[in-house]
């Protein structure tokens, strides 16, 4: 194989794949929140959730996949709050989006107290077979854990659904204008927490990853920014599930690669090479929604409005 | 045909509903019959809007029962109504902006059918009832005629035996009326019962076989539109005898230059799927009102947005006695004496949580002196909208109280006297007396008339062609983002008026069929 300064493509783009997981569940679940017109910035916060109570099942019981429904469920527990405080107690989303993500942070924290240093138990690969011995290829596309495949399976089945189910038709209505789809008699606020809870679950879902692969261990502040990357994700999206593939292994490519420069011994000092995620994606954000309102035009016209009906 | 003759399809018995602190319904009975036109008369808040959505199933009664075709009716929700057949098209519109057509007519469905089957059958009924329709398209890009036609589609798809119109035709041109009067009395001659909201007593006149009138919640009357006057309906609908507004004597201010005077002016929107304005002109003198009618949608945001300073274009195009303002924003126009009253009275006009004297200041500080040294001067801020409220009757608890809680009556005439109030030169008002009821409406059209009498050159955007012919010296039709040429109101036949506005989007044809 070729080598750029000391970085094998193929183990970067088989490290990409592998370090978009996380903010690509999360950026999904987010995604599906929005379209439903519900602003949640407590994604932080969830995943955080997610890694600590993921950590804690497959430890406890030993079984990493039991470890992932238990993020799922940690993430869709707190996003139950962020649900009961804004469509119960019509609370604004920014301010309790924002305060899960301190609870989520705090909470993670305490319950991770005498987690530290422990190692999961192993998530095994998928066997392929021979496919994994196809050179380069193997490497990048067929030496991954099951969830790398199904968070691209789940991009794929978010799409289908918003655009061709009438489940998805649904979502996007409400979000778009919940007046409208008040009067024709859905439930607006059902429906939202419907898809706050999937939400939840997904960012859940990418904590656990975190914690249970990636890294994988447990630290506080574990998941170190990637809600936020998730939620900048969703508007580089346009709010466009295959969109949010994209963007998820452009800033996952970007992460790996700052690593691998820092490891190849680059001339760039390493807190420039880590700040370079961050620093992209308020490039990114800059330039999408410069261009003309089109960002604006897709963007769910009833986002972070609080539904109550009246008369 | 008398009522007697016809079916009974639905019996509405003593229906109360009350909100805190306001009767919305109380004891109301009447019935429709199969095929029958029934009309529900009555001024904004007399409570129509809450007896038909519990007939939808959106609200339920506190007491009072329903009978459909002889049964026992209470739809626990409006799924379980459009069971039983009844469908509603909505006063304002529940579309969905981003959403194309079909998805739309979907959304509106119990068990749609796939995507590209339900195209076909939107096209195949809007042909038959003459409502062209691209299932394609994205409403956002519809007219208001055209949005209504997918509300309506949406309705007869499901094969309703009682369809209910809120206000269907406050934002039509009079074609576009004329179409859906023809398309209503097709149904009804099909069998379909239809429940006409209205305050237009012109049109339920010539629609409607009978009619019920609610005021304040309480049935007032019945009576068969047909033998009756609209003067005689409309008093019983106030309660009251309605005199019209009267306009002052007319005097030459003998200015060599128009208040305003528009010259070429073009204008791109601001606003997502909006229109831009494309080569305005015309000219305001003082004592002067230009009315301005058109479709919604067609640039009337634009071009009052254009005329307040919100949008700045090159500086010759807007011009005040003579001197180029174009490219001033508000402030500086304010100074100069232009004020303007948006559309959109929340949000737009008033900020809703601030109280009426801080909105009071938010436009008067300029004009009324309201600051010293950069502070506000609240006690004269106070005296202001102290002012505003006597003098136009806006009724509130006091001047503390947040916009958001007067009523639309109310605010509008809080926001239109506040404007009023400053012995303003030029005066640019966009929907006067938009959801207002006709005492209010009175109201704010006399004062308009007074302020003009007094010397300003006023403009009127409305969609409300009765008023416009009331108000205006000339009258202009904006379509598409271009202004017809002004002409005087003073022997504009309604057919004329229709030709200017010609905004029916290609209905005139099949209007002229």
């Amino acid at each position: 194989m070729m080598d750029f300064g000391g970085i094998n493509p193929a183990i970067l783009i088989a490290s990409l794949m592998v370090a978009s997981v996380p903010i690509m569940l999360a950026a999904l679940g987010e995604l599906v929140v929005e379209k439903s017109g519900v602003l949640n910035l407590g994604v932080e916060g969830m995943m955080i959730m997610g890694a600590i109570c993921g950590f804690i099942t497959a430890v406890k019981t030993g079984n990493p996949y039991l470890g992932f429904l238990g993020g799922a469920a940690g993430g869709a527990a707190l996003s139950l709050i962020f649900a009961f405080l804004t469509q119960s107690l019509l609370a604004n989303q920014v301010a309790t989006g924002l305060a899960l993500t301190m609870f989520g942070l705090g909470l993670s924290s305490l319950m991770g107290q005498g987690y530290n240093g422990i190692k999961p138990p192993l998530t095994g690969v998928v066997p392929f077979g021979p496919l994994r011995d196809i050179p380069g290829i193997g490497r990048m596309l067929f030496s991954h854990d099951w969830m790398v495949y199904f968070s691209i399976g789940v991009v794929a089945a978010t799409w289908y659904v918003l655009k061709y189910t009438r489940t998805g038709l649904i979502i996007r209505a409400v979000g778009e204008s919940h007046d409208a789809a008040h009067a024709l008699g859905y439930k607006v606020n059902r429906i939202r927490l419907m898809c706050i809870l999937f939400g939840g679950a997904m960012a859940g879902l990418g904590g656990a990853y975190i914690s249970l692969i990636r890294v994988p261990q447990w630290t506080d502040g574990i998941t170190a920014g990637a809600g936020w990357i998730a939620l900048a994700i969703v508007v580089f999206a346009s709010w466009k599930p295959l969109r949010v593939l994209i963007g998820a292994y452009l800033f996952g490519g970007i992460t790996v690669l700052q690593l691998n420069l820092q490891a190849a011994g680059s001339a760039i000092p390493v807190e420039y090479l880590s700040m370079s995620p961050y620093l992209i994606t308020i490039l990114v954000l800059v330039i999408m929604s410069s261009g003309k309102g089109r960002t604006a035009l897709n963007a769910p016209a009833a986002l972070g409005q609080n539904f109550h009906a009246s008369r | 045909m008398t009522e007697n003759q016809r079916p009974l399809l639905l019996q509405v018995s003593g229906i109360t509903k009350a909100y805190p602190g306001v009767i919305a319904n109380s004891d109301v009975s009447f019935a429709i019959g199969t095929g029958e036109v029934h009309a529900l008369l009555g001024e904004n808040g007399a409570g129509k809007s809450t007896l038909v959505k519990m007939i939808y199933g959106l609200v339920k009664p506190d007491s009072g029962t329903m009978t459909w075709r002889g049964a026992a009716y209470a739809p626990s929700e409006p799924r379980a109504a459009r069971a039983s057949g009844v469908a509603m098209v909505f006063q304002h519109f529940s579309l969905f902006e981003a959403l194309n057509v079909a998805e739309n007519v979907a959304l509106g469905m119990e068990n749609p059918p796939g995507m590209g089957a339900l195209a076909a059958k939107i096209k195949e009924v809007s042909t038959a009832y003459g409502l062209p329709l691209d299932p394609a398209r994205m409403v956002g890009d519809l007219s208001a005629g055209e949005r209504q036609r997918v509300e309506i589609i949406r309705c007869l798809l499901q094969d309703p035996k009682l369809l209910i119109m809120d206000e269907p035709t406050s934002v039509l041109t009079p074609q576009e009326v004329e179409i859906l009067f023809r398309t209503l009395r097709q149904l009804a001659a099909e069998g379909t019962s239809i429940l006409y909201i209205s305050h237009k007593l012109e049109e339920i006149r010539s629609l409607c076989d009978s009619a019920t009138i609610l005021r304040r919640g309480k049935v007032v009357g019945s009576c068969i539109p047909r033998d009756r006057t609209a003067r005689e309906m409309a008093e019983l609908m106030v309660g009251a005898v309605l005199t019209p507004p009267e306009r002052g004597a007319k005097k030459d201010w003998g200015d060599d230059k128009p208040a305003l005077e528009v010259i070429g002016l073009n204008a791109t929107s601001p606003i997502a799927f909006g229109t831009s304005l494309k080569d305005i002109s015309f000219a305001v003198n003082r004592g002067e009102i230009l009315g301005i009618a058109g479709v919604a949608g067609n640039g009337q945001v634009e071009l009052q947005l254009a005329l307040s300073g919100e949008i700045t274009s090159a500086n010759g195009m807007v011009m005040a006695h003579g001197v180029a303002i174009g490219a001033h924003g508000p402030i500086d126009r304010r100074e100069i004496g232009f004020v303007v009253a948006p559309e959109d009275r929340l949000g737009h006009a008033a900020a809703p949580d601030m109280s009426l004297v801080e909105n009071a200041f938010l436009t008067g500080a300029v004009r009324q002196g309201l600051t010293q040294r950069g502070f506000v001067d609240w006690p004269a801020t106070r005296a202001f909208a102290d002012q505003i409220i006597q003098t136009y009757d806006v009724r509130t608890p006091g001047n503390h109280v947040a916009a958001r809680a007067l009523s639309g009556g109310n605010l509008q005439k809080f926001v239109i006297g506040r404007e009023l109030l400053q012995s303003p030169d030029v005066i640019v008002i966009n929907q006067p007396t938009w959801g207002v009821d006709a005492a209010a409406a009175a109201a704010i059209r006399q004062a308009i008339l007074d302020r003009a009498t007094a010397g300003a050159a006023i403009i009127v955007i409305s969609q409300d062609l009765d008023e416009l012919l009331e108000l205006s010296d000339n009258f202009a039709v904006l379509n598409e983002g271009r202004l017809s040429p002004p002409r005087p109101v003073k022997g504009l036949s309604i057919d004329e008026i229709g030709l200017m506005m010609g905004g029916a989007h290609g209905a005139q044809a099949v209007a002229h069929v």
